[in-house]
Formats: structure tokens, C-alpha cells, sequence
């Protein structure tokens, strides 16, 4: 420690090493939150239901999406990025999961939320299965940190049922 | 700088910088703020950085005793005999 520069040095490295530690505990803290999420999601109005030229199924519909994302927020949460995904089984799949709609929920003041949309991204099949298909619509989220380990979980939220015939 | 105020400078800053970390940390935590906590431990940082870089006079008390000039001259340094310069001993690899 005999001169300005190696002090210097030391101190810095020191002081970062530190701050990564700090990092390290405030990712832990995160494991203390126990959130209760709720969600709830209505289909309004299937608009449209064809077979495409292609041969496969497509659906458009609108849905009135809710959900009660606050208790995901913590102190070291950057942003909450939420999908609502329609999932079903088919002969050739066991499982098929479309997502229908995203969002990224930047603060816990806009994490409690009511939508009015039709789904973002199109919901089509791989093959003609969707007639009269049942089919539950999970909401899923990732809860991005500011530091540290990212949390994932799922609301699953079935009973849902698409029309017999084409329209 | 000499070596008691080395090793003051060294404790002084590690000490210094556990105590902003646990500082800023408990202050980011219960005010949920993370900005909070890495403002108060930058400052604390640079504090450190002012408290233990610059060559304060208090890190000087214990000085080195130099030797007085006058005295190197009554101990003359020994002279090298011709027998150990001729002598090398191999280094063993």
C-alpha cells in the first residue's frame, strides 16, 4: 500500500467485489416474497374461424384479459413480462402452446390491469384440429430482476371451447 | 506513507467499505428502493476513497529512521574479495 496508485487499485477491486456480493443478496431476498397472482380471461366473441389455404386452422378472437400481477414485485424487480398462451392436445401433439398476447408490466403501480383486445398474434394450428377443440388459456410470467435469478410461473385457467364449425 | 500508516490505510478502507455495503444494503432493503442502495454505497465509496488514497499526515507518525549521512561515511561498505567474485555456484534446476 506504498503509493497512490496501488491503493487506489486495491480499494477498487475490493469495492467492486463487495457490490457483487450485494447484488448476490438482493437476488436472494427475492426467494423471501411469496406472491399471490390472480388472473381471469373471457372470450367475448370468436370473429373469425377458416381453414386456411395452406390446410391449416385459424382462430381470431376477442378477450377481455384481467389479472392482479402486483405481489410479483419486489425491490429488485425490473420489469414483469406476461403472456397469455392458448394450450390443447392434438392426435399429432401432445401439446400445443400459442401465444396469444404479450405485455411488459414496468411497475408494480401498472401490474393490476384490464385489457379489451383481440389476440396479438394468430392463433393457428398445425393441421384442421381445432373444431369444437377444448383448450385452457395459461398466463404465464417472467419476473426480470434488476440483479440475479429470474422467477417464472403460470396461471392455468381451463374450459374453454372453440366453435364446431367454421365461420 | 510509512508501514503503521500502511497498514491503518488497508484496515481503514476494509472496514470502511463492509460498513457502507451493510449500510446501503439494510437502507436499499427497507425502502425497496435498489437506487437507494447503490447511491448510498457509491458515496460511501468515494468517502473511502478520500479517506484512505491521499497521503494524510496522520499516516505518517511513525517515520522511518533514516540513517544520518554522517554515519555512512565512519561504516565505509566492504570491499568484494577477489576469491567470491571468481566463485559461482551452479543453480540447480
Amino acid at each position: 500500500m506504498h503509493s497512490f496508485g496501488y491503493r487506489a487499485n486495491a480499494l477498487l477491486t475490493f469495492a467492486i467485489t463487495i457490490l457483487a456480493l450485494m447484488c448476490a443478496m438482493a437476488s436472494l431476498s427475492d426467494n423471501l416474497n411469496s406472491p399471490s397472482p390472480s388472473a381471469h380471461v373471457q372470450v367475448l366473441n370468436v370473429n373469425w374461424f377458416q381453414k386456411q389455404p395452406n390446410g391449416n386452422d385459424e382462430v381470431s378472437m376477442t378477450m377481455n384479459i384481467s389479472a392482479d400481477l402486483q405481489s410479483l414485485f419486489t425491490w429488485n424487480t425490473k420489469q414483469v413480462f406476461v403472456f397469455l398462451a392458448a394450450e390443447y392436445e392434438t392426435p399429432k401433439n401432445s401439446l400445443n402452446q400459442i401465444s396469444l398476447w404479450d405485455g411488459i408490466i414496468p411497475s408494480k403501480e401498472h401490474a393490476k390491469f384490464w385489457i379489451h383486445t383481440s389476440n396479438k398474434y394468430r392463433f393457428i394450428d398445425q393441421g384442421r384440429n381445432l373444431r369444437g377443440k377444448e383448450f385452457n388459456l395459461t398466463m404465464h410470467w417472467h419476473v426480470m430482476p434488476k440483479t440475479g435469478k429470474m422467477f417464472a410461473d403460470k396461471i392455468v385457467m381451463p374450459g374453454y371451447r372453440l366453435p364446431e364449425e367454421y365461420r | 506513507m510509512d508501514w503503521q500508516g500502511q497498514k491503518l490505510a488497508e484496515q481503514l478502507m476494509q472496514i470502511l467499505l463492509l460498513a457502507f455495503a451493510v449500510v446501503a444494503f439494510i437502507t436499499g432493503y427497507f425502502t425497496a428502493s435498489f437506487q437507494l442502495m447503490i447511491l448510498t454505497y457509491f458515496g460511501g465509496v468515494i468517502l473511502t476513497t478520500l479517506v484512505t488514497v491521499p497521503n494524510w499526515p496522520f499516516y505518517n507518525r511513525h517515520p522511518l529512521k533514516w540513517l544520518d549521512s554522517s554515519e555512512v561515511e565512519k561504516h565505509p561498505k566492504p570491499q568484494p574479495s577477489a576469491n567470491s567474485t571468481s566463485k559461482k555456484k551452479p543453480v540447480k534446476k
